[in-house]
């Protein structure tokens, strides 16, 4: 479209500088750590290690971006990992249930847990920091009676293929060392696809007017990310291949990428944490959709717990602990508003893997617990006072 | 008598807006000085030029106050000098005592040390004083607003007051306590105190007051002397409403149904936290095709009130009573069932509850009906966009694009939006709550016209506004309501502004 010649490249990322800063920022701090750990972090035994590391907490990271982006806070998360952990412990180790019968029980579980609070907060309105501080110590205490106080497992290989397993080289058998021409296809095709999809949707907007985005950008923008993405993969390849859980990952944020920016249902919780009252009063049903958020958050915190479990290969009446902190962390870093109705699905994430790239880098150069918790608290306050000052600027 | 107070020529300009033009009002030492004038006339807008609000240097013209000009910087500043303003909206804490809401920010207090004994005992002078028989330990939230006022006078005189500006202090009090308050006034009359009084109750306003300033579109009209002999309501009134009315609305020819599009049958709703108080008593109204109604009332009469419970009972408790569309009747007991059976509410606070500021153009006119620009629950983006271009060009919502997000436009185009938002739900009677309020007279006139255009359309409008200028311009039919009531109708030939505040009145 012509329309978009007027306006520089400069001024799109001027008024876009929050969605694209944290992207830098985390290439940023990605070779700020290359260099500092000498080339320790993109190894592909590191890189692999460093998805699996940050899996479940990019996962509640997605479930945490719906309750923020609706107004509320989920306090509870850290506590549900633990006790839906424990839970799968007690029902595969002690009850000898199959893992195909565990697995999605243990996620009902979830979505029951996270209903059972959204409840209070949607038709009590109870404020969401109360309930879920509730439910924190709630399932903290069940955890340990669960447990009995011990630890439990491990686990059978299929359900600890979950998180620990790869995808098989159809192509060529599953053998270490090997190159994973399966795994790398699957790069490809994606890093191929992107910008296919992306040119589709900009031909279906320049039907109804000009598209903002300067076509320039565009490029540079899908040419970053396939390369990114050609290089992420061809990494992983050549170590075991891409784990299962980045692909539960990708699965996870594809569909909740889509759900936020192209359904009714996503443009209502946006809608209901921009302005609840103008949203009610447009004939949105704001208590369901608040219940809605704190269900699905409950599911996905089932999800990061079993994904934890199957790590550890064992259930520990520790596991979760103040995971809820890191999750919000992320969810705020990655631009999300404390008051509502400002977030994207993809900032959150972004902001998990500059928390999870931060604790790899500093653990690898030897930065202790103690100095890691410092700069990670000093990182979230400056991204959100980047925020607000950006806000005000404008 | 000597002069207390002269405010000389006294020019307040916003953007875009003159909201005092050179105004000048003169208070005697000692008198009851009342002034009067339509919502929006700028009688609020020169009390806090003259308290500080407003500070010196950001309006033009003089204050001479007991001997000098004065420069005040905020409202510290003019309550040092004894002036002290009362607001409308009560400015108590409701969880602390009456004392501690008294002597707020101006405690007694060694060190910062709060002397509780000394605190009580002179509350308990103050409460005196004004009458009131409360423990000063009692919370603010626990007494009626009628002894909340009370208090906020009780909080002036201790501070030494010379000059107090009272701002619509009976409009949310019951008949008893407005007597009690004006008994109060003439008191402090008696006492020396010189008083200002804003109200709209005119019956109020002949009692009390010695001499009335008018102030009608920002400017000062006349000052009445109610000790020479009697004023009349008449007067009044005439002086705060004549305005020339020609070329302000656009020209309609009224093409009117005879049949009801939509009837509401003794509705009636209570205040959600006051369960003895009926906001909305036993209202019924209609409107037809191609008809625009007009409500007209003062400020809480009810009116908001009736429009959000009718609209999926987004106000009020114990709602009763019965709508009809097109002669049979409807669920609107929330607010999707209400539009579905083919309402629409355009909110009186567009900001607050009518606009999602920090989204789109887009977005927020899509919000009513999603249905409209999705399948299966997914947006379509391009239907979205070329429905917000559609709107854009149809009614004028100046803006270079659709993506803009609605807290930069102006108040006109946010009020585009919202009707946008509400055309596009595709209602067949659309209420208009305050539609043109805070915006300039260019919009208003699209906004105007694009009612007859809906009016033309077949649908129906009701209108509700404080502006009865407004009212008589636009409306075929204008009820009058007053305290939850429907005070009685009147056709557009009959209806006056004198007509109307007659029929307020009345009560």
């Amino acid at each position: 479209m012509t329309d978009t010649d007027n306006k520089s490249i400069g001024y799109y990322l001027r008024t876009h500088i929050r969605e694209y800063g944290m992207v830098v920022a985390l290439v940023a701090i990605l070779a700020f750590f290359q260099v500092l750990t000498d080339g320790i972090m993109l190894k592909p035994v590191n890189l692999t290690n460093l998805f699996l590391q940050n899996s479940y907490i990019i996962i509640m990271a997605v479930g945490m971006l719906l309750v923020i982006v609706g107004g509320h806070i989920d306090l509870s998360v850290g506590s549900v990992v633990g006790f839906v952990g424990a839970l799968a412990a007690v029902m595969i180790v002690n009850w000898d249930l199959p893992t195909v019968f565990v697995i999605p029980a243990c996620l009902v579980v979830g979505a029951i847990i996270g209903a059972a609070q959204g409840y209070w907060v949607a038709y009590w309105r109870i404020p969401s920091f109360i309930v879920t501080l509730a439910g924190m110590l709630v399932f903290k205490g069940l955890t340990l009676a669960l447990l009995g106080g011990a630890s439990v497992g491990p686990f059978p290989s299929e359900f600890q293929a979950m998180s620990s397993g790869f995808l098989p080289d159809f192509f060529g058998g599953l053998i270490e060392g090997r190159f994973n021409v399966f795994s790398m296809t699957i790069g490809v095709v994606l890093a191929a696809l992107l910008p296919i999809l992306g040119l589709r949707s900009r031909a279906k907007q320049a039907k109804f007017a000009a598209v903002d985005e300067p076509m320039a950008f565009f490029v540079a923008k899908h040419a970053v990310a396939g390369v990114a993405i050609l290089y992420v993969t061809y990494l992983l390849s050549t170590y075991r291949g891409l784990p299962n859980i980045l692909i539960i990952m990708a699965l996870l944020i594809a569909i909740f990428t889509f759900i936020t920016n192209s359904t009714t249902l996503g443009r209502r919780i946006y809608a209901l944490g921009g302005n609840e009252k103008a949203a009610k009063l447009s004939g949105i049903n704001t208590k369901r959709l608040t219940f809605f958020t704190f269900a699905n958050m409950g599911m996905l915190a089932a999800l990061a717990g079993l994904v934890f479990a199957a790590r550890l290969n064992t259930a520990t009446p520790k596991a979760g602990l103040a995971f809820e902190l890191d999750v919000i962390a992320a969810v705020f870093i990655g631009g999300a508003s404390m008051s509502g109705g400002v977030g994207k699905v993809i900032g959150a994430v972004v902001g998990a893997l500059i928390m999870g790239v931060m604790n790899n880098g500093m653990s690898i150069i030897g930065v202790g617990i103690d100095w890691q918790q410092v700069i990670k608290g000093l990182v979230l306050l400056a991204a959100v006072i980047f925020d607000v000052y950006n806000k005000n600027k404008a | 008598m000597d002069t207390i107070l002269e405010m000389k020529n006294i020019t307040k300009t916003f953007p875009g807006v003159k909201a005092l033009d050179d105004v000048s009002i003169k208070v005697e030492r000692g008198e009851i000085h009342a002034l009067c004038g339509e919502n929006g006339a700028g009688k609020s807008t020169l009390m806090k030029v003259l308290s500080g609000v407003y500070p010196h240097g950001t309006y033009e013209g003089d204050i001479l106050y007991d001997g000098g000009v004065q420069e005040f910087k905020d409202i510290r500043d003019s309550e040092e000098r004894g002036i002290i303003i009362i607001h409308q909206e009560l400015a108590l804490v409701p969880l602390l005592s009456i004392a501690e809401n008294i002597f707020l920010g101006n405690e007694i207090a060694e060190n910062g040390i709060v002397n509780w004994p000394a605190t009580f005992a002179r509350t308990g002078e103050l409460l005196k004083k004004v009458g009131l028989k409360e423990n000063p330990a009692t919370l603010v939230t626990n007494i009626g607003v009628g002894k909340q006022q009370l208090v906020e006078i009780a909080k002036a005189l201790s501070k030494k007051v010379k000059l107090l500006i009272l701002d619509e202090p009976t409009a949310s009090l019951q008949e008893n306590d407005s007597q009690k308050l004006l008994d109060l006034l003439l008191e402090f009359k008696a006492q020396g105190i010189t008083s200002i009084l804003i109200s709209h109750k005119l019956n109020e306003i002949n009692r009390v007051a010695d001499r009335i300033t008018i102030i009608r579109d920002g400017k000062s009209i006349s000052t009445l002397d109610a000790r020479a002999g009697q004023i009349t309501e008449d007067d009044i009134v005439k002086d705060m409403v004549g305005r020339d009315m020609a070329h302000r609305y656009p020209e309609r020819t009224p093409n009117i149904s005879s049949e009801k599009l939509m009837e509401v049958r003794n509705w009636s709703a209570t205040h959600p936290l006051h369960p003895e108080r009926k906001v909305v008593d036993n209202v019924s109204i209609d409107v037809a095709a191609g008809e625009v109604v007009g409500i007209a009332g003062l400020m809480g009469a009810g009116r908001t009130e009736l429009a959000m419970s009718i609209f999926g009972k987004s106000y009020g408790t114990d709602i009763s009573g019965e709508v009809l569309i097109k002669g049979k009747p409807v669920d609107v007991s929330t607010v999707e069932k209400a539009i579905a059976s083919g309402l629409a509410y355009v909110t009186e606070d567009r900001k607050e509850m009518g606009l999602i500021l920090e989204e789109s153009i887009t977005t927020n006119i899509t919000l009513a009906n999603l249905g409209g620009v999705s399948e299966r629950g997914v947006l379509n983006d391009g239907a979205e966009r070329s429905v917000a271009e559609d709107y854009r060009q149809k009614i004028n919502i100046r803006t270079p694009n659709v993506g803009q997000k609605v807290v930069n436009l102006s108040g006109g185009n946010q009020q585009k939006v919202v009707l946008s938002k509400w055309l596009f739900a595709a209602p067949e009677v659309l209420i208009l709550d305050e539609p043109t309020r805070g915006i300039d007279v260019g919009a208003k006139y699209e906004i105007y016209t694009i009612i007859n255009q809906l009016a033309a359309d077949g649908k129906g409008v009701i209108m509700i506004s404080s502006e009865m200028p407004e009212l008589l311009g636009m409306c075929d039919r204008i009820y009058v309501m007053n305290e939850g009531e429907i005070k009685g109708q009147l056709a557009a030939k009959d209806a006056s502004q004198e007509a109307i505040m007659r029929m307020i009145l009345k009560a």
